[in-house]
């Protein structure tokens, strides 16, 4: 018989749940903090499953925050308008959890949409072609007005909560490990490592490529979903290419094809960059010296130069932390 | 009985230049075959071609009297026929045991839910898959590099995990492209009885491209000699080595 391993990756996302949870409520934690946190929590959603994409099946994607912005739009209008035609749902958290699952699949569709004539490109040019895929996703919501143009989508309700968030990204880590830790997730690997031998050991290839981008998408999807309704916000410009490449330095920082790093990364650079928001605001008011907030990202920047210099692949490599990883038996 | 791999009159052009011209060759069951020729004569092209990396421009190939010819790479796979890579085209950064195990992955039933939700069917193939690639990796003698990186992992014992990955695909017919390529002799002594194994053991049939030519010569029961993408001799290896058209091809004209 197998012994009935403790599933150590559930044990310590409780323990981290609640101590954040405690934290707040005895005030050690202010409402900024903790919205940071979330923050956090949702860049891990959109690095893990941008990590199956880019890190585990080595398809280099540039536009993963349009998937994120399909998923912010849909979810943000569908539940203005159930709002509108029932103000007492606010505290609903069934339907919020609906429509996001409709916003994650609204953007699955589009990643396999995309995924299928695209993914017949290799490396630069699939690059290139999921840029501009992004792009246009962006643009399209710039000129739709229904969805404010380019105001932006206003007033989503505030569904998203530290609990919900959460949630999300813990579903989120054990789906994106099972599946790394099975016959689908080594076929999506030797993708990766080399192409045409997947393809001669028998591996449908395209499939596993539109497959990583559909799963992805949808991941994506829900994290955009769940950002909009916290900040109540869905905007042209959270999607676009810059943030895309945020998402991709996370991963690139982390390890490409370690999620432990692409958690570490999500917090480390989400806090770094609002720790230095805040740094640089005191070292100001402390020295009367001319320095704005704009030095934030020279700083940040210079940061993620030294980590590539000095550590070229990633604080993790392709390292799993063993919290996360299933331990297999023989 | 007609021969499990047949090609009937391949030709293909890579551009204006003819890599392979009118080739023909029945490879029967059970059998070990070989395909010689100098540098650049078109026999790794022969090989891309048989595993549908390129189509052929002209002509047919039939795998257990199906025709084959244009399918895609992985479904030929799917029908039987491994190979390994001149080059070797290992996974270099996933362990020796993965490298074998993603070859078992089209032979798996599990889908992706069962995957994720780890139910015991799922479990069970796991286990079973992991139980047969292990086997594999003995019989190669790389047991103890189960969990070592590809990448870590010397030249000699890179070939062999490339054959043992083509074996797991369970095929019937193996395509060894220079598997002796870079040997010192004792491995290559080693590999001529691994071949042998490979054919009376797993019933595999076996069509190898050699230069090395105590191999061809040890092991082959027949041979094709192509220069120029033109067949130029066939026959017994006795026979072919002493073709003075082959030796022209290999040493040139005065060394014949």
């Amino acid at each position: 018989m197998t012994k009935v391993k403790l599933p150590k990756f559930l044990i310590a996302s409780v323990v981290f749940y609640a101590i954040i949870e405690a934290l707040f409520r005895l005030e050690v934690l202010n409402g900024y903090i903790l919205h940071i946190i979330n923050q956090s929590l949702i860049f891990v959603i959109l690095a893990a499953s941008l990590n199956l994409i880019n890190g585990i099946t080595g398809q280099f994607s540039l536009g993963h925050m349009g998937f994120a912005g399909v998923g912010a739009y849909v979810s943000g209008t569908l539940t203005t308008i159930i709002l509108k035609l029932n103000p007492t749902v606010t505290s609903n958290m069934g339907i919020f959890v609906l429509c996001l699952l409709a916003g994650g699949v609204a953007a699955a569709f589009i990643g396999f949409l995309i995924g299928f004539p695209s993914l017949r490109l290799k490396g630069d040019y699939l690059a290139i072609v999921t840029l501009g895929f992004g792009e246009i996703i962006r643009t399209v919501f710039n000129n739709i007005d229904y969805v404010g143009g380019p105001r932006g989508l206003l007033g989503i309700p505030k569904f998203s909560n530290f609990t919900l968030i959460f949630i999300a990204a813990f579903l989120l880590i054990v789906i994106m490990r099972n599946i790394i830790q099975s016959s689908h997730g080594r076929a999506m690997l030797s993708i990766r490592e080399n192409e045409l031998a997947a393809d001669l050991v028998g591996i449908n290839t395209t499939q596993y490529k539109v497959m990583a981008f559909t799963i992805g998408a949808f991941f994506a999807g829900i994290a955009g979903g769940l950002l909009a309704h916290l900040i109540q916000l869905a905007h042209p410009t959270q999607f676009g290419f810059i943030k895309s490449v945020e998402v991709l330095i996370m991963i690139y920082a982390g390890g490409v094809g370690s999620m432990t790093g692409s958690i570490i990364a999500a917090f480390g650079l989400t806090f770094l960059s609002e720790g230095l928001r805040i740094g640089i605001r005191a070292l100001a008011d402390a020295t009367n010296l001319p320095i704005g907030g704009e030095w934030r990202m020279v700083i940040y920047s210079l940061l993620l130069i030294f980590i590539m210099l000095f550590r070229t692949e990633g604080l993790m490599g392709t390292k799993e932390s063993r919290i996360i990883k299933i331990e297999e038996a023989d | 009985m007609s021969a499990l791999l047949s090609i009937k009159n391949m030709t293909h052009y890579f551009g204006g230049l003819r890599a392979v011209s009118n080739f023909s060759y029945d490879i029967p069951q059970g059998t070990i075959y070989g395909l010689i020729g100098p540098n650049g004569s078109g026999k790794t092209t022969t090989f891309n071609l048989i595993t549908g990396i390129y189509t052929p421009t002209e002509g047919k190939i039939f795998f257990q009297d199906k025709e084959i010819t244009g399918m895609k790479p992985y479904k030929i796979v799917q029908t039987g026929v491994a190979r390994t890579f001149q080059n070797l085209r290992i996974f270099s950064n996933l362990t020796a045991l993965d490298n074998i195990r993603i070859a078992r992955h089209f032979n798996t039933r599990s889908g992706l839910v069962s995957s994720v939700l780890r139910l015991p069917s799922f479990m069970n193939e796991e286990r079973q898959v992991k139980k047969e690639s292990r086997e594999l990796l003995d019989l190669m003698h790389l047991s103890s590099r189960a969990n070592e990186l590809a990448k870590n992992l010397p030249y000699g014992e890179l070939r062999r995990l490339e054959i043992a990955r083509a074996l797991a695909t369970k095929p019937k017919l193996l395509l060894l492209d220079e598997p002796a390529a870079g040997m010192n002799p004792k491995e290559v002594e080693e590999l001529m009885s691994l071949i042998l194994r490979i054919r009376n053991e797993f019933k595999v049939t076996v069509f190898l491209i050699e230069h090395h030519m105590q191999v061809v010569m040890g092991i082959c029961e027949y041979l094709k000699v192509i220069d120029f993408g033109e067949t130029i001799a066939e026959g017994l290896p006795e026979a072919v080595g002493k073709d003075p058209k082959v030796l022209e091809a290999y040493l040139g004209k005065r060394g014949a």
